[in-house]
């Protein structure tokens, strides 16, 4: 009998379990799975997909330095948006746990507001502020400095993604700031440091994890955004979403687009990993994870 | 002039007193408690010294410097926090360590002022342990211990024994006693259990509503309150109202259902209406005879040491509480008799 409650016990997490495992692999890893096939496949000019096993999107992907120059841009586009996300996310996080009852979660929902509006609006809304005769070039004239033309290039870009990420880095950076007890700051202080040493050596140190998870995220959605890139990159300024995109719907070169969706993956995958391997490891010796 | 003063320091929040018009002088070396109920500005008095909390009002001066505008990183006080407020991502080591850090101590001065400091709170050995391996009373001398390694001129303490266990708590009472007497360094602590603050402080400073009410050593405090609050607060008390009526034959208290009281009638005037403290421990049963007073045990209760009754007189519902000496206690429902010595009633002002 008691066999029995123990295999029944043993079994019941994995069965509870089967209906969140079917819909993973049903709508994860099939259309990976399928996508990885399709990267195989040969494409002809006149023929379109053709069956049969070929290495030549990869090939071509590897030996055109024309793809290293859109992989190379969405990597430095992402890694400069994380940071960014980093130097303001991790402040404004801080200044939202420190304040009071009604602001508090006024400003909350003001951070996280952006989320609740579709990003091909908030697209729009950007290049309509960037664009030549936008309300920022308006501005600029005004101050005497002149037009500038954003629209169209990296700096847009990288300046509305920040504005889309950054509540991915303020959410886990106050979700870590939440569990930090406020005395342990004023116990600092009691012992002569500094306010800019209590910052690095007592803050910064506890929140570590949640700008680990923010910029994690932060790096991740920013290499694979479509919509901002292709609504405020235009048509030159390409990122590897919009390249895979154009390859798919344009060219219609269904294994070429593939291939660099994989390669993508890939690449994201390892930076993310070893990221994490590395500032993770650093932390747990000093956390002492258990 | 003392080694800190606070003169006539008061804050408020809009309308709020939370402290007002706190004056102190502390001695070098003293030990003082701060103890009140929840709310009576006890921890404000507190947060003030320590330069937490500006103040609205008032002077402070430490060893003849005034701080009270001073920045709390500039104060060099140490204070021990309820929650203890340790680094979670030091080990105990580095916590004992950031101060030093901060005063730019060399090296190998900090490795030898965090073994001694370790070694004082019987914390050597857990130096490379993590906070968060570590039991509550050992977190707390971990605090102490952080507190203590600059040397500060004040030692604040914040309930530091609040989040223990009863009987690790009496422990650390007498080994808080034990460092303080060992350093000599000035100590205030924030209490509200009259236990502890009796037990370990040169001085207890009763507050009540944000004023210091009374200011005593501990044992004249609990023989001598000044008011009706400070006897039920610091001790069991037995209150009963009364009347002063002074006359050529002497000062009597006129007690509610017309009972004559020979006390000392201090500075009361005649007539005064005051209230009559009388400790449990004070009342004995005794034989029937001339001024003693009848009752009746309605209830028992051992304490281990000691019993305490409760029963019913013509002054009222009493408390006695007798030490347990082995014999056999007074039954439930016994009529029984009692009696006081006659310079133990103590006479404080009613509540108007």
């Amino acid at each position: 009998m008691s066999k029995a409650t123990n295999t029944a016990s043993r079994w019941t997490p994995f069965a509870l379990s089967v209906p969140s495992l079917a819909l993973f692999a049903l709508m994860v890893l099939l259309p990976l799975a399928l996508t990885a096939l399709l990267s195989f496949q040969q494409y002809d000019q006149d023929k379109g997909v053709q069956s049969g096993f070929t290495l030549g999107s990869y090939a071509l992907v590897l030996g055109d330095s024309y793809y290293y120059e859109i992989f190379f841009r969405t990597g430095w586009i992402a890694a400069l948006t994380t940071l960014i996300c980093v130097l303001v996310g991790a402040p404004e996080a801080y200044i939202l746990s420190r304040m009071g009852r009604p602001w508090r979660s006024i400003f909350l929902l003001v951070i996280l507001a952006p989320l609740l509006v579709s990003v091909v609006v908030r697209a729009f809304g950007w290049s309509l502020l960037l664009g030549p005769n936008g309300v920022v070039n308006q501005v600029f004239e005004l101050v005497g400095i002149g037009k500038a033309k954003m629209l169209y290039t990296s700096t847009a870009v990288v300046v509305a993604l920040v504005h889309v990420m950054l509540p991915f880095m303020v959410i886990p950076v106050w979700t870590s700031l939440q569990k930090l007890d406020p005395m342990v700051e004023n116990a600092a202080l009691s012992l002569n440091a500094s306010h800019w040493t209590v910052m690095r050596r007592i803050v910064l140190p506890q929140i570590t994890p949640g700008l680990l998870s923010g910029s994690l995220i932060v790096f991740g959605l920013s290499a694979s955004a479509l919509a901002i890139p292709g609504l405020l990159g235009g048509r030159r300024l390409k990122m590897v979403a919009t390249l895979i995109y154009d390859e798919y719907l344009h060219a219609l070169n269904w294994p070429l687009g593939a291939a660099i969706a994989l390669a993508l993956l890939v690449i994201n995958l390892v930076i993310m990993l070893s990221y994490n391997a590395v500032l993770e490891g650093a932390y747990a010796k000093r956390m002492g994870r258990s | 002039m003392s080694f800190l003063n606070l003169e006539g320091v008061s804050k408020y929040y809009g309308d709020f007193g939370a402290l007002i018009d706190m004056s102190l002088s502390v001695e070098r070396g003293e030990f003082i408690s701060l103890l009140g109920p929840s709310g009576c500005g006890k921890t404000t008095t507190l947060q003030a010294i320590a330069g937490l909390i500006p103040v609205t009002r008032g002077r402070m001066t430490l060893d003849g410097r005034d701080i009270t505008t001073l920045p709390v990183n500039q104060r060099g006080l140490g204070i021990v926090f309820q929650s203890y407020a340790l680094f979670p991502h030091m080990t105990v080591a580095e916590n004992v360590s950031f101060g030093l850090e901060m005063r730019k101590a060399p090296k190998h001065e900090r490795d030898t002022q965090i073994a001694q400091m370790l070694k004082l709170v019987h914390l050597d050995g857990h130096a490379s342990r993590y906070p968060r391996e570590l039991s509550g009373g050992q977190r707390q001398r971990v605090a102490i211990a952080r507190a203590l390694v600059i040397a500060p001129p004040v030692l604040l303490l914040d309930e530091p024994l609040s989040n223990l266990d009863a009987k690790l708590r009496e422990e650390m009472q007498f080994e808080l006693r034990r460092i303080q007497r060992k350093v000599g360094t000035t100590t205030i602590m924030v209490t509200h259990d009259q236990a502890e603050a009796l037990s370990i402080s040169d001085r207890v400073v009763v507050m009540e509503a944000g004023r210091a009410t009374q200011i005593d050593a501990p044992y004249r405090l609990y023989e001598h309150p000044k008011s009706e609050f400070i006897s039920g607060f610091v001790g069991k008390t037995n209150l009963l109202p009364g009347r002063v009526s002074r006359s050529a034959a002497g000062t009597v208290v006129a007690l509610a259902q017309g009972q004559l009281l020979d006390v000392d009638g201090g500075d009361f005037a005649d007539g005064a209406d005051v209230t009559v403290c009388l400790r449990p421990e004070k009342l004995f049963f005794t034989e029937e005879a001339r001024g003693t007073l009848a009752g009746r045990v309605e209830e028992r209760f051992f304490l281990g040491s000691q019993w305490l009754y409760r029963i019913s007189s013509p002054l009222g519902e009493l408390e006695l509480s007798c030490a347990n000496d082995g014999s056999a206690p007074v039954e439930e429902y016994a009529a029984v008799h009692l009696a006081w010595a006659d310079d133990v009633a103590r006479l404080v002002a009613a509540k108007p």
